[in-house]
Formats: C-alpha cells, sequence, structure tokens
C-alpha cells in the first residue's frame, strides 16, 4: 500500500489550489486523483472568458485560468494520478503520534485495478453535478434530445458535436444563458429561456451578453409542462406559474424544437464523504466545516463546489488555498485540541453559512464566512451578532441568490466575548 | 430624437437605462444609480464591443478542439463575421496559449488567439 501524507480528490480549480498550497506549506508527499484525462475540472469546458478578474486581475477564459495552476502544480513537482477514480474513504482506529487518524483511500484505474493509499489527511474537491431530468418531474416522453446544459457544453466546446439546430432552455443559471449564445454562434435557433422563479439566477452581464446580444427572450415565471416526440424531442411547451410555481392552465405556449438544455441548479457530489460518515448540510448539501474546512471527520478538509456551489471561481481558488494550508497544518501539528466551538445561525433571508463552526481560539486573524440569501434583497443590511450584541451592520444596494455574499469575522473582536455562545447572520431592513 | 433601453450590467441591482440620443450624441441617460451606468450606457450606444470566445479544430492533437478568444474585445456587430471566419479553421498541434490561429479577423485588426494547451499526439 503506497502512504501519501495528503490526497486530494479531484483536480479542478479546488483541488489544485489546495495542492499548491498544502505545498508551500511543507507538504512533500502529496498525490491529486483526477477522474478525468487532465486536470482541470469544469474550467475545461468553460471556454467563455470572464474567469480570473480578483486572482489575476484580467478576463481569462475557463482554460486559461486551468492552466495557471497546473503549470504551478507542475512546477512544483506535485504527484497526480489521471483516470483514476476514488470509491470509498475510510478514517481508521490507528492514530500516530501526533494525534492524526490515518485514512484509507480506495480508489481504481485502468492500469492498477483497484488500489488503497493510506493517507494523514484528505482534501475533497469532487465539485458538483447537475440536476438531471429525473430530479425536476418535467412530464411527457423521454425522446433524445434533451441534455443538461453542462453535457451540451462539453459536447459543443471540447468534442466539436452540435447536441441540436433548435433549441429551448429551461433556467436561466448561468450555464444556461452561456449555452444560449454559445449554441446561437454555432448555428442554431434559441427559441426562449424560461425561469420558473420570477428572477434569473445567472449574472445581469450574462442576461445582457449571452440573450439580449441575441434576441432570445427570457421568460420568468414559466417552466415546461409537456415534451413531445418519442425518439427525438419535437417540440416543449411552457407555461406560465403562479406564486405557488404551479403551471397557470391557458396560458401554455408551443415551441417547435429538437432540443431541451436543463440548466437547474448544482448538486455538490458528496457519495463519497456521506459514505466516510461525514456530516452533510441539507441546505448546501455539503459537507459541514468549521473555520479551518474540517469536515466532521478528524483531518478531511473540503473546498470549492463539493462544500458549496460558488458563483466565481476566484472563491473557489481562495478556500482551496484555506483548506491547503490547514489541512498542512494538520499533518505537521496533528490534530487541534478539543477547543470551543461556536455554532453560526443564518436567519432572515440568509440560507446557510460555510463555515458553520468556529474555534475562536484557533482560528485565523480573520476569517471570511459565505453565504447566500433565499430572495432578491434591495436596500438591505448584512447584520452579525455575538449573543445579542450587534457587531456589524453592512449595507447592500442589492443582493440575489445567484451570488454569494460575506461577512469577516474579527478575531481580536471574538476575543471580547469569553463567553459567546452563538453568533447570528441575518438580512435586515436598513434603517 | 431618440430613446434606446438597456439593462446595466455593472452589478446585480441591474439598472433599466433610458439613453436619449440626437442623432449620434448621447444627451441623456437616466435610470442609473451610479456613474458607471452612465458610462456603461454611452459606450454601448455608441461603440458597444464584445470578446468573442469560440472553438477551432484541432489535427494530430491529444484533444480534437481548442478553445479561442479575440485578443481584444471587437464591436458587437462584428461577431457573427468573427466566428464565420472560424468556422473551418484546422490547426495543426501542438497549439499553445496565445498562438496567433487567425490575424485580423473580420477586418478588426484584432488576433484570435488560442486560449487552451494541446500537446501533440
Amino acid at each position: 500500500m503506497k502512504n501519501y501524507d495528503l490526497v486530494i480528490v479531484g483536480g479542478g480549480p479546488a483541488g489544485l489550489a489546495a495542492a499548491v498550497s498544502a505545498r508551500d506549506h511543507g507538504i512533500d508527499s502529496i498525490l491529486i486523483i483526477e477522474r478525468d484525462k487532465e486536470l482541470g475540472g469544469i474550467l475545461n469546458q468553460c471556454i467563455h472568458n470572464g474567469f480570473g478578474l480578483h486572482t489575476f486581475k484580467e478576463e481569462l477564459t475557463g482554460p486559461e485560468y486551468a492552466s495557471r495552476f497546473i503549470e504551478q502544480v507542475e512546477e512544483r513537482g506535485i504527484e497526480y494520478k489521471l483516470n483514476t477514480m476514488v470509491m470509498d474513504i475510510a478514517a481508521s482506529d490507528a492514530s500516530s503520534a501526533n494525534g492524526t487518524v490515518t485514512k484509507t483511500v480506495t480508489a481504481m484505474n485502468r492500469e492498477d485495478g483497484m488500489f488503497e493509499i493510506q493517507a494523514k489527511s484528505v482534501i475533497l474537491a469532487m465539485g458538483c453535478r447537475e440536476r438531471s431530468r429525473g430530479a425536476l418531474n418535467i412530464p411527457g416522453y423521454r425522446p433524445a434530445g434533451i441534455f443538461s446544459a453542462g453535457t451540451a457544453q462539453r459536447l459543443v466546446n471540447m468534442e466539436g458535436y452540435m447536441p441540436g439546430r433548435e433549441v429551448v432552455i429551461l433556467g436561466s443559471g448561468d450555464i444556461g444563458l452561456i449555452m444560449a449564445r454559445r449554441m446561437t454562434l454555432e448555428g442554431a435557433k434559441v427559441k426562449v429561456v424560461a425561469e420558473l422563479m420570477p428572477y434569473s439566477g445567472g449574472l445581469k452581464r450574462n442576461i445582457v451578453q449571452c440573450l439580449d446580444d441575441f434576441g432570445i427572450p427570457l421568460k420568468l415565471s414559466h417552466t415546461v409542462v409537456d415534451i413531445e416526440g418519442k425518439n427525438r424531442v419535437e417540440a416543449v411547451t411552457i407555461a406560465e406559474v403562479g406564486p405557488d410555481r404551479k403551471p397557470i392552465p391557458g396560458t401554455e405556449e408551443r415551441y417547435t424544437c429538437d432540443t431541451l438544455l436543463l440548466s437547474c441548479g448544482l448538486i455538490p457530489e458528496n457519495e463519497l464523504s456521506r459514505s466516510a460518515g461525514i456530516d452533510i448540510n441539507p441546505v448546501t448539501s455539503g459537507p459541514v466545516v468549521n473555520d479551518s474546512l474540517e469536515t466532521s471527520v478528524d483531518g478531511i478538509f473540503a473546498c470549492g463546489n463539493v462544500l458549496h456551489v460558488h458563483d466565481l471561481v476566484d472563491y473557489v481558488s481562495q478556500e482551496a488555498t484555506a483548506a491547503g494550508k490547514n489541512a498542512a497544518a494538520y499533518i505537521t501539528n496533528g490534530a487541534a485540541k478539543d477547543a470551543k466551538s461556536v455554532e453560526i445561525f443564518p436567519v432572515d433571508g440568509v440560507r446557510y453559512t460555510v463555515p458553520k463552526y468556529i474555534r475562536p481560539a484557533e482560528m485565523d486573524d480573520t476569517l471570511t464566512v459565505r453565504f447566500r440569501v433565499d430572495a432578491v434583497y434591495k436596500n438591505c443590511s448584512i447584520a452579525t451578532y455575538f449573543d445579542d450584541t450587534l457587531i456589524s451592520r453592512r449595507k447592500r444596494p442589492v443582493m440575489a441568490p445567484g451570488e454569494m455574499e460575506q461577512v469577516i469575522l474579527d478575531k481580536k473582536k471574538l476575543g471580547e466575548f469569553p463567553d459567546l455562545s452563538k453568533i447570528t447572520i441575518r438580512i435586515e431592513e436598513s434603517v | 430624437m431618440s430613446t434606446r433601453e438597456l439593462t446595466c450590467i455593472g452589478c446585480p441591482l441591474g439598472c433599466a437605462l433610458t439613453v436619449t440620443m440626437e442623432g449620434d450624441t448621447v444627451t441623456a441617460v437616466t435610470g442609473n444609480t451610479c456613474p458607471r451606468g452612465d458610462a456603461y450606457a454611452r459606450k454601448e450606444v455608441t461603440n458597444p464591443t464584445r470578446i468573442v470566445t469560440s472553438t477551432v479544430r484541432v489535427k494530430g492533437g491529444v484533444f480534437p478542439m481548442a478553445n479561442v478568444k479575440t485578443a481584444a474585445d471587437i464591436p458587437k456587430d462584428k461577431i457573427f463575421a468573427c466566428v464565420e471566419a472560424l468556422k473551418d479553421i484546422t490547426v495543426n498541434a501542438p497549439v499553445k496559449i496565445g498562438d496567433v490561429i487567425l490575424p485580423n479577423v473580420a477586418g478588426t485588426g484584432v488576433d484570435i488567439v488560442a486560449a487552451r494547451n494541446v500537446a501533440a499526439n
């Protein structure tokens, strides 16, 4: 059996940044395991520009952003295995002198078959996947021609295949909007984008530059009520929905088309985490983590879209950098002492926070807490309370579910509250 | 006098902008909440530009496609001419990020450059 200090599951933006950071914090024995045939993850199919504005101060395409991190991994000589799938992660009872618990990672590929690796620490960086038709309960036949937007993106941008010629898109998340433009540029006719919610989950910039630029209509509060065609999609019917999100009879419109793309949300991919016994937050579908991004299992950390779905890859890289540093500290110094932990409660419009727990004694000098809101809020504030004391209130002209928000916690300030029992983050009307 | 309606892309607020024009001259921008909206509206009605990204086929590479982009933004009305010019292009591997794939695309003075590395097979 092979031994590594750190095994990173996933070679996308999160895994790459975590590996670079762990190496830069003194860990030499690192293995990245990637199931695709190259590093870079989903960025490789995201050929549009706009990545890296925060990290590199320029607008890169997805593959360019990925290549910057792949180069850093190569320069440092960090080991990686491609075409390799992790099947299981298990924490053993054995612990080393400094208290790190050994994990066994079971993986397989065509060359080595099934094999086991022992690691002192594991970073989960598996990313997320798209919500499928089966999860959406769309009535109608099950013909060919129904794709998730991300599948269509891979086919067009990486494999060189066009999924269809006349397209209806359900869901106005950024991937759906980006694909509306991409299919149009490749000669398809995108007839309509239907969105169940009364607002789009995508960025304004994408609505303008992917839909308005090409005269593609966006129908808010609409959903697909029928798919026609037995062998191939022949038509799709959409209808307006009421406040209860149920279709309103009499509002149906039929679009002839050969393709339906679904852009209806992303789900962190946590089968491995669950089988490892890691606690999952039902709101994010990602692991519950503390200030060091450590899950409920000692020495297993999580970052990127497997932890919670991000809006910008720059934030994934930042989070993964922290996870790499924290895993390095765990490997070097052993498990943290049983420090007092305080829970962060998301209320009044705040859906969740990452992290969910902080340890005032162990945390860095400042800690970025990220979250999303549950609806569009205009002229409201993000308020943070330590028990019942208001600590900060920051005005935000607009907040939307499609964009992550953040609060920065200060260790010094926390030190003034030695008996702190809870932290609350809420949305308040501005006064 | 004419008016145009735009959605500002400066931030999630997405202000509904109304631009009033006298011929080719902007006489007023309303609906914006901040100066960015004003600047965006003036550029968008007088000289709208976009970065265009697409793909070209690759021969003899480890991947069949390489993505490409305009090295700078080009006039919005040249987008389709730009992708049309790329339609039949096949390049030979290896491809390196920054390689010029097509100079002066659609007469814009802007080059199409590779945005992905593809090693030779």
